[in-house]
């Protein structure tokens, strides 16, 4: 394991293996809170948090619990326990803790407990077969990602608006369409990655 | 009465159809149309286990306490869920390969809680768990749609089956990521022109209610959510007023 291939981790999951253009996981928020520019970053700087708390409890636990007691099988049902008793306690901690922090992001908080991003990093961080330095980056680069789609999309968004589509289109069609082409752009990210190191 | 129980069945395949009319469980509708295969597998894994957790939900429905429903919601589905992967794992791996992460995140699969939240909670076991089936049926038929489609014109695959003409003209953009958002764009696209023609029929707007995460959504962006449906909600508030 060296800096090169965090790097790597790290760089395919911001932009190659980006999760809502690439891998579609986590659509309802990335259609649902991208409108304004203000809302997408604060929902995706909430997004990158919790998965990285995410990660740092469920590894560990799968790990040292799961696996060494052979309750492998028990996975799903443990990680999204986790995670939803995660986001509880988080928005708790913030809220005595950090309480400027808890204004930004606590709206957003109660809402990522269902993102299946999250759920999806934790048993992709597994299945992958990465180490616990590993699954921290890999869930940044993650978060970092959702977050880079969310941004651009909002402005995408703001440009729609102002157009007129046939009455069929209005709404979320255009936006789906909107969504094609932004993705199509990430497409050509694809062997970037791997050549920048070269 | 059986008609209404009939009725309780067709609803979610077509006028409540949970994907092209209520969207919700838009992530492995994206991901999981590239085959068709996957997307009957998908299909069926959600119905199954939309069907268990409703007939068990209702069944509960007066034991589990309002405050923490949600909470234990999750872990009747969890449950189903997990069993549906060991069965998927143990007889067709082939299959339990291809769908991947999708089969756990059946899970946060907002149907799922959404049919709870809004059906189960409500009404008896057997309705429940006929809702269940409809809707996962409505899920699947959309599923293969968009899989057919996506397939035959981005792969030149029927199922794996090459198809003459297709197979020499595909266009595979269509299989990969941006061909998801467009297909499924434009498939809802052509469902508003056919609801339109019809007129009689009134699309329901974006399915707050059956968000688990509603109330607290609301705060944020639901206003803006329901905007989606921004034609249609208008008409209905014409109506109101």
């Amino acid at each position: 394991m060296t800096l090169k291939s965090l790097i790597l981790i790290l760089m395919s999951g911001v932009l190659v293996n980006n999760y809502v253009l690439q891998r579609f996981l986590g659509i309802c928020p990335f259609l649902g809170v991208s409108k304004k520019f203000q809302q997408a970053s604060g929902m995706g700087i909430a997004v990158t948090f919790v998965m990285l708390c995410a990660t740092a409890v469920t590894w560990p636990i799968q790990t040292y619990l799961l696996e060494r007691f052979n309750l492998g099988y028990l996975q799903t049902i443990v990680f999204i326990l986790v995670i939803a008793a995660l986001v509880q306690f988080v928005e708790l901690v913030l809220k005595k803790v950090l309480p400027s922090l808890h204004r930004s992001l606590g709206v957003y908080l109660p809402l990522i407990t269902t993102n299946c991003a999250v759920l999806g990093v934790t048993i992709n961080n597994i299945t992958d077969g990465y180490n616990f330095l590993e699954s921290m980056v890999s869930s940044l680069g993650v978060g970092l990602g959702f977050l880079l789609a969310m941004v651009l999309f909002a402005g995408v968004r703001s440009k729609i608006d102002n157009t007129a589509p046939p009455k069929c289109l209005q709404g979320l069609p255009v936006t789906l369409i909107a969504a094609s082409i932004v993705s199509l752009s990430f497409y050509g990210f694809a062997s970037v990655v791997e050549n920048l190191l070269k | 009465m059986k008609n209404n129980k009939l009725s309780i069945l067709l609803r979610g395949i077509i006028l409540e159809n949970p994907v092209l009319v209520l969207v919700l469980g838009t992530c492995p509708t994206l991901a999981q149309t590239t085959s068709v295969i996957g997307a009957v597998g998908m299909g069926i894994a959600a119905t199954l286990v939309l069907i268990l957790s409703n007939a068990v939900i209702s069944a509960l429905r007066n034991l589990i306490p309002d405050t923490v429903r949600i909470p234990c919601y999750i872990v009747i589905i969890a449950t189903f869920v997990t069993v549906v992967q060991l069965l998927m794992h143990a007889y067709l791996p082939a299959l339990y390969e291809m769908l991947g992460v999708y089969l756990a995140l059946i899970v946060v699969n907002c149907i799922i809680l959404g049919r709870a939240e809004m059906f189960a909670r409500k009404n008896g076991v057997l309705d429940s768990a006929l809702d269940g089936l409809g809707m996962g049926l409505g899920f699947l038929l959309a599923l293969f749609i968009m899989a057919t489609v996506r397939e035959v014109l981005g792969a030149g695959t029927f199922a794996g089956i090459a198809l003459p003409f297709f197979k020499t003209y595909h266009i595979p953009i269509l299989n990969q990521a941006p061909g998801g958002f467009l297909v499924f764009g434009i498939l809802i696209a052509v469902m508003n022109k056919i609801k339109e023609k019809d007129g009689g029929v009134k699309r329901k707007s974006f399915s707050c209610e059956g968000c688990p995460s509603a109330a607290h959504c609301k705060k944020v962006s639901c206003s803006e959510m329901s905007e989606f449906h921004a034609p249609m909600a208008k008409e209905e508030n014409e109506n109101d007023a």
